[in-house]
C-alpha cells in the first residue's frame, strides 16, 4: 500500500515522525482518514484518538485539540497535547472535565456557552474510550 | 603591610567564593541538560508551525479578508516589544546582552518617529530598562516561582499580548530573546511576531489551495493566537536554556579566576612566612654574637 510521510508534534515533544499508511484523525466537524496523496487541507481537531495506521500494525494516541494540514508533503498533526495512549495519565482528563464544568456553570446563555458544551462532550468522550479500553 | 592572620582570612575567604562558584556551575550544569533537552523538544512543534503557517499565509494573501493577526493593522506607528530575560542574575552578559539589543531597536524606532511600548518579561531585564523607558514600559511578568517553563506561562504571555491587540494599544509586535546556540554561544536574537514574518518556502511558487474543515477564518482565528503562543514558548525555552549555559561559562571562568588569586595569595603568603622567619633568625644570631 502507498504510504506517505506523517509529522504528529506537541509543544513538548516529537510524538511521532515517519512513513505510514493511513491516518484516522479526530476533526472537529467529524472523523476523517488520510491516505497517500490526499487533496491539501486544514482541519482543526477536537479532543479525541488519532490512530495510525503503519507497517508495523496500528498505534493509537489521544489528542487534546490541535490542527491537521496535508500538503504534498505528507500530513502534519499539530497537536496541543500528544500522549500514546497506553501512557497517557487519565488524571488530566477528569480534572479538565471537572474544570469546564465548573466554568460552564457560570456562563450566561451565549455562543460560548454551546462552545464550552461541545468541548465538555469531546472530552467526555475521550473519557468514556480510555475508561472503556482499559475494560478489556 | 598586612599581617600574616589577615592574608591566611582572606585565602580562605578566596576559597570559600571558589567553592559558591563552582557550586554554581555545577547546579547551572545539570540544569541547562534539561533546559537545552525541552528547548531542543519545542523546536519541531514551532518550525512545522512557522511552515504550516506560512503555507496557508501564502495561499490567503492578499485577499481582504485576512485577520488581523496576520496581516497587521496596516500601520506601524506603535511598536511593542517584548523583552523576555532572566529571573536571576550572575548569568554574565545574558542579560544585558539581550537588553542591548531592545534599547538599538527601541532608539532606532525613536528616532524615526515611532511610539515604543515594551513588555518585560522576567525581572532583570525591567531593572535595567527602567531608569532609561520608565513610561514605556506597559507591563512587567514575573515568572520568579516557575520551575520548568510550561506551555501554560506561554499561553498566559500571549492572552496579554493578545488583549492589548485587540485594544489596539500596538501595531507591531517582535520578541526579544537569546537563542540557544551552545554553551558559549547564545544570539541574542529579535523576532516580529505581529504580523508573523515567515521565512519564504523552499518549495517555491504558490502553495496549493487548502480545503478548510471548518471555515477558513475559523481556523485562521484559532491557529494564529496558537501560533503565537508557541513562538512565545519557544522563545522562554531557548532563553531559559541560554540563561544557563551563560551561567555556566560565566561560573566557569569565576572559579578559574578564583583558583588563580589564590595562587597567587598563596605565594605573597608563604615569602613573607619565609621572610619574617629569617628576619627572626638573623635577630637571634646577631644577639647571640655581641654577647
Amino acid at each position: 500500500m502507498a504510504t506517505f510521510h506523517f509529522d504528529l508534534v506537541s509543544p513538548e515533544k516529537l510524538a511521532f515522525s515517519g512513513k505510514v499508511e493511513q491516518v484516522d484523525v479526530p476533526g472537529s466537524e467529524g472523523d476523517f482518514g488520510v491516505l497517500a496523496g490526499h487533496a491539501p487541507l486544514v482541519a482543526v481537531l477536537r479532543p479525541g484518538i488519532l490512530t495510525i495506521h503503519g507497517e508495523g500494525g496500528m498505534q493509537r494516541v489521544v489528542v487534546l485539540g490541535g490542527f491537521a494540514e496535508v500538503s504534498a508533503g505528507g500530513l502534519t498533526v499539530l497537536a496541543d497535547v500528544a500522549d500514546k495512549i497506553e501512557d497517557f495519565d487519565r488524571g488530566v482528563v477528569a480534572a479538565r472535565i471537572a474544570e469546564m464544568e465548573a466554568r460552564i456553570a457560570k456562563l450566561e446563555p451565549s455562543s460560548e456557552l454551546d462552545k464550552a458544551i461541545a468541548r465538555l462532550d469531546h472530552f467526555k468522550g475521550v473519557q468514556q474510550h480510555l475508561t472503556g479500553t482499559a475494560l478489556h | 603591610m598586612a599581617s600574616l592572620k589577615d592574608m591566611r582570612n582572606r585565602i580562605a575567604s578566596t576559597k570559600a567564593t571558589q567553592k559558591i562558584t563552582k557550586a554554581m556551575q555545577m547546579v547551572a550544569a545539570s540544569k541547562l541538560r534539561r533546559a537545552q533537552q525541552a528547548a531542543e523538544a519545542a523546536r519541531p512543534f514551532a518550525e512545522r508551525m512557522d511552515r504550516v503557517l506560512g503555507n496557508i499565509a501564502s495561499a490567503v494573501a492578499g485577499s481582504d479578508s485576512a485577520p488581523r493577526l496576520l496581516a497587521g493593522t496596516g500601520a506601524d506607528k506603535v511598536h511593542l516589544l517584548v523583552v523576555c530575560t532572566a529571573e536571576r542574575g550572575l548569568c554574565g552578559p545574558f542579560n544585558s546582552s539581550i537588553v542591548r539589543l531592545a534599547r538599538e531597536r527601541a532608539n532606532a524606532l525613536a528616532n524615526a518617529g515611532k511610539q515604543v511600548k515594551i513588555l518585560c518579561v522576567g525581572r532583570k531585564g525591567f531593572d535595567q530598562l527602567r531608569r532609561l523607558y520608565e513610561k514605556q514600559i506597559v507591563e512587567v511578568i514575573e515568572l520568579r516561582g516557575v520551575k520548568q517553563i510550561g506551555f501554560a506561562q506561554a499561553q498566559m504571555v500571549t492572552d496579554n499580548i493578545i488583549k492589548r491587540f485587540e485594544a489596539g494599544e500596538f501595531d507591531v509586535c517582535t520578541l526579544f530573546f537569546s537563542r540557544f546556540k551552545s554553551v558559549i554561544a547564545q544570539t541574542p536574537t529579535a523576532q516580529q511576531v505581529i504580523p508573523p514574518v515567515f521565512e519564504p518556502s523552499k518549495q517555491g511558487g504558490p502553495a496549493a489551495a487548502y480545503e478548510y474543515e471548518p471555515e477558513e477564518e475559523e481556523i485562521l482565528g484559532e491557529l494564529l493566537p496558537r501560533n503565537l503562543a508557541v513562538q512565545v514558548f519557544r522563545a522562554l525555552l531557548e532563553n531559559a536554556a541560554s540563561e544557563q549555559g551563560a551561567r555556566m561559562s560565566a561560573m566557569d571562568n569565576a572559579t578559574r579566576n578564583a583558583g588563580e588569586m589564590i595562587r597567587k595569595q598563596t605565594l605573597t603568603y608563604n615569602r613573607t612566612r619565609q621572610a619574617m622567619i629569617t628576619k627572626e633568625l638573623i635577630e637571634i644570631i646577631s644577639g647571640a654574637e655581641a654577647l
